[in-house]
């Protein structure tokens, strides 16, 4: 060993005192703290933002309700049952005379032999809202906010998945698809053209029926369409515009390797946009799901989409106000996640993209 | 021009290949017996289930079937309905196409119209009210969970306020004593709306090449009007205008419905890209001309904003299918979009196939109808 020792990391070689972690981690909240400052200056961004985070609050909170306040047997989103129950004194015998249908009594088919003056209680589902129920219940007896909020932590779930898959497999893909070009870009092009020719829904619906599809696997096949889709071909035109810059030139002179290119120089500079479509891939996950399972073709035990599901095959769907918590809590979830990512991706639309911002 | 055609062709050919085998695929993957799902309809007798088989080459090995299946899907050879047996395939993909055709295009071209008026409006008068008001309301028509906003216009129209029936193609009642086929009636109207677009594509392409622009707008308004008041009136005084007005009148609903999520996609893409545009220097140049604001705002920036919003029907297409299978349940609206998810919850695999085949081929005309379109609006590309 001699004497002078040869530089073995970075900060050695430049004599940096600090740890290089140190400055990458000042560096990143710089860049954040731009950032933010560009994406707090539209409000109309925030307000999305302000609306994720309640549905996120949202879905914290249904398991800490269910193990502290509700009592699982009745607030289950599932399997609960709350029978609510009307005391109703029956005054008068009303017998519709086209069908001889005793119409008053015709629900009480579980009391078949009352009496005038005699009073009874009557199951009534779904049960308009109550304090205990503060968005009533569904026909089958169970608490609507409870299914809400579970709904919403399957539509999180299943949007994280979409989205990160997605996006692992979409910024894999334009990379690669970009830094080699020829035939492997055009193979993998043809194949995103292929996704592109084909409208998600029906496909999902026919796979759906040849095989059984849950939460995961639902986010997974979006995922994966997404990801070798439409998003890989906007993120190869984007790394594309990367690979032509003198860095990469630089990196490929001092000797780096096709794969560190990629994932060291093109991928960090592809990210930013990446993120953005992460937004729209969530908004368009919890959407297929929703139109899925309203078409009752998934196998999910609860969720937004569910919910609008059972009204329908109970026959509520053009019950308009009269059952009124049956239709609107689910569908305006769904509208009101997919405006707030709408947003949100608008917003940072603006930050990734300079030229869209307002001058 | 032609040579562009079929180079796009030549492209996309392959790819709708890759499709079919994805198709096949799928079926051959699939955790069900492919044999059952076809041919073992208890229903079929047993001769009928052997020619079946070999007509669908269910007997062969897989790289025989792959070459089968392929030559098939050209044939129009599908196989036989499970759920409504005897009846083919095909057939029921044929007698269901014209209604789901009705419903894309006039949904597609009503979105167009008005979402493409209404944006460059949007954008011209940016900053003020009219702009906030409508941005909103097209952003929130945009992002609105579709098969909802279809029951709430169901309920709204049909039930509240009664102006509209409740889904169906038809009303029975009205219908119970009719002669003639409600698809004769409705081959009929599709007809005269084809000679009617017709003759106005003629009158437009006549009064472009008029001597001067007063006279071309003049013939222009005049034939349009004639051309409306020649199709009313033919269907007024027709023996059928009962049955023909209760086909219209059952159609208007979903279509609007259909065309109004549309529209906000394609009001929202036009503002952005006029408001692109409006930045260019031959828009100042047009302003230091001293033209006025409507010329430069259809003339000189409009077309120009107007591509991208045609490279987006592609993307709308498939927005445009996938809210037509929607529209279509819940509308009962008899169409490819109900016929799959009828074929769908019945189980009934070789009719919802067919269906996504016949869907990938409406896509497939889609995307080369917007590069025709492209290129017919883009001299860029026409001149390449």
């Amino acid at each position: 060993m001699t004497a002078t020792a040869v530089p073995q990391t970075a900060e050695e070689h430049f004599e940096i005192k600090e740890p290089l972690w140190r400055i990458r981690l000042r560096l990143f909240r710089r860049s954040f703290a731009a950032n933010w400052k560009l994406f707090a200056a539209n409000k109309i961004g925030l307000l999305g933002l302000s609306i994720i985070v309640i549905f996120a609050l949202m879905a914290i909170s249904h398991p800490i309700l269910l193990a502290t306040v509700w009592d699982k047997a009745i607030y289950d989103p599932v399997r609960g049952y709350d029978a609510v129950t009307i005391s109703k004194t029956i005054v008068a015998e009303v017998t519709d005379p086209n069908t001889e249908i005793d119409l008053n009594t015709a629900r009480l088919t579980m009391h078949p032999f009352v009496e005038i003056g005699e009073v009874i209680s009557i199951s009534e589902q779904p049960a308009a809202p109550t304090a205990g129920h503060l968005l009533g219940t569904d026909p089958l007896g169970r608490d609507i906010l409870s299914q809400l909020l579970y709904g919403t932590r399957s539509a999180f779930a299943l949007g994280a998945i979409a989205a990160v898959v997605t996006v692992l497999i979409a910024t894999l893909i334009g990379s690669i698809s970009a830094y080699f070009g020829g035939w492997i870009d055009a193979g993998l092009m043809r194949f995103a053209d292929l996704i592109l020719l084909v409208p998600l829904l029906p496909v999902l619906i026919v796979v759906s029926a040849l095989w059984t599809i849950n939460l995961p696997l639902l986010g997974l096949l979006i995922g994966i369409l997404g990801g070798f889709g439409g998003t890989a071909i906007i993120l190869k035109s984007q790394a594309l515009s990367v690979k032509v810059k003198p860095f990469i030139d630089a990196a490929r002179i001092a000797g780096g390797g096709n794969f560190h290119i990629i994932f060291r120089h093109i991928i960090p500079n592809v990210l930013p946009l990446s993120f953005l479509y992460m937004m729209f891939t969530v908004t368009d996950a919890i959407s297929l799901e929703a139109t899925l399972s309203f078409f009752g073709l998934l196998s999910i035990p609860m969720s937004w989409g569910i919910m609008i599901n059972t009204a329908s095959t109970q026959g509520y769907l053009l019950s308009g106000t009269d059952a009124w918590w049956l239709l609107l809590p689910a569908g305006a979830a769904v509208s009101l996640i997919s405006l707030a990512f709408f947003l949100v991706g608008r917003a940072m639309d603006e930050v990734v993209n300079p030229r869209l911002r307002q001058r | 021009m032609v040579k562009y055609i079929l180079k796009r062709l030549g492209v996309m050919f392959p790819v709708f290949l890759l499709f079919l085998t994805a198709l096949f695929f799928l079926l051959e993957l699939q955790p069900g017996d492919i044999t059952q799902q076809f041919i073992g309809n208890p229903e079929i007798p047993p001769e009928a289930q052997d020619i079946l088989a070999a007509r669908l080459g269910l007997d062969k090995p897989v790289a025989q079937r792959y070459v089968i299946y392929m030559l098939n899907f050209f044939r129009g050879e599908f196989g036989v309905s499970f759920s409504q047996y005897p009846r083919e395939v095909g057939d029921l993909i044929l007698s269901a196409i014209p209604r789901t055709l009705v419903l894309f295009l006039s949904a597609t071209l009503l979105a167009y119209y008005i979402g493409f008026a209404t944006g460059k409006v949007l954008a011209w008068r940016r900053g003020k009210g009219t702009e906030y008001a409508l941005t909103l309301g097209g952003v929130g028509l945009y992002t609105v969970f579709y098969p909802w906003f279809a029951l709430l216009m169901l309920w709204a129209f049909g039930f509240i306020l009664d102006i509209f029936p409740i889904g169906k193609f038809i009303d029975v009642d009205e219908w119970s004593g009719a002669q003639v086929a409600a698809n004769t009636v409705f081959g009929r109207l599709i007809l005269s709306a084809i000679v009617a677009t017709l003759l106005l594509l003629a009158i437009w392409t006549v009064s472009r090449r008029m001597s001067t622009r007063v006279a071309g707008a003049r013939v222009r308004r005049f034939g349009f009007w004639a051309v409306v008041a020649a199709t009313v009136g033919y269907w007024w005084f027709s023996s059928l205008r009962s049955y023909a007005g209760d086909i219209v009148h059952h159609t208007l609903l979903p279509t609007l419905t259909l065309a109004s999520v549309a529209f906000a996609g394609i009001m929202l893409l036009t503002r952005s890209s006029m408001l692109e545009t409006l930045r260019e220097d031959y828009i100042m140049t047009a302003r230091a001309k001293g033209l006025s604001e409507k010329v430069i705002r259809d003339r000189h920036a409009a077309r120009n904003a107007l591509l991208p919003v045609v490279t987006s029907l592609v993307l709308a297409l498939a927005f445009v299918i996938g809210g037509g299978i929607i529209t279509e349940t819940i509308f009962s609206w008899p169409g490819i979009g109900s016929l799959l998810l009828d074929a769908v919850s019945l189980e009934d695999i070789p009719v919802a196939m067919g269906v996504l085949g016949f869907i990938g081929v409406l896509a497939l005309i889609g995307h080369l109808v917007a590069d025709i379109l492209y290129m017919y609006l883009d001299p860029r590309i026409r001149y390449q």
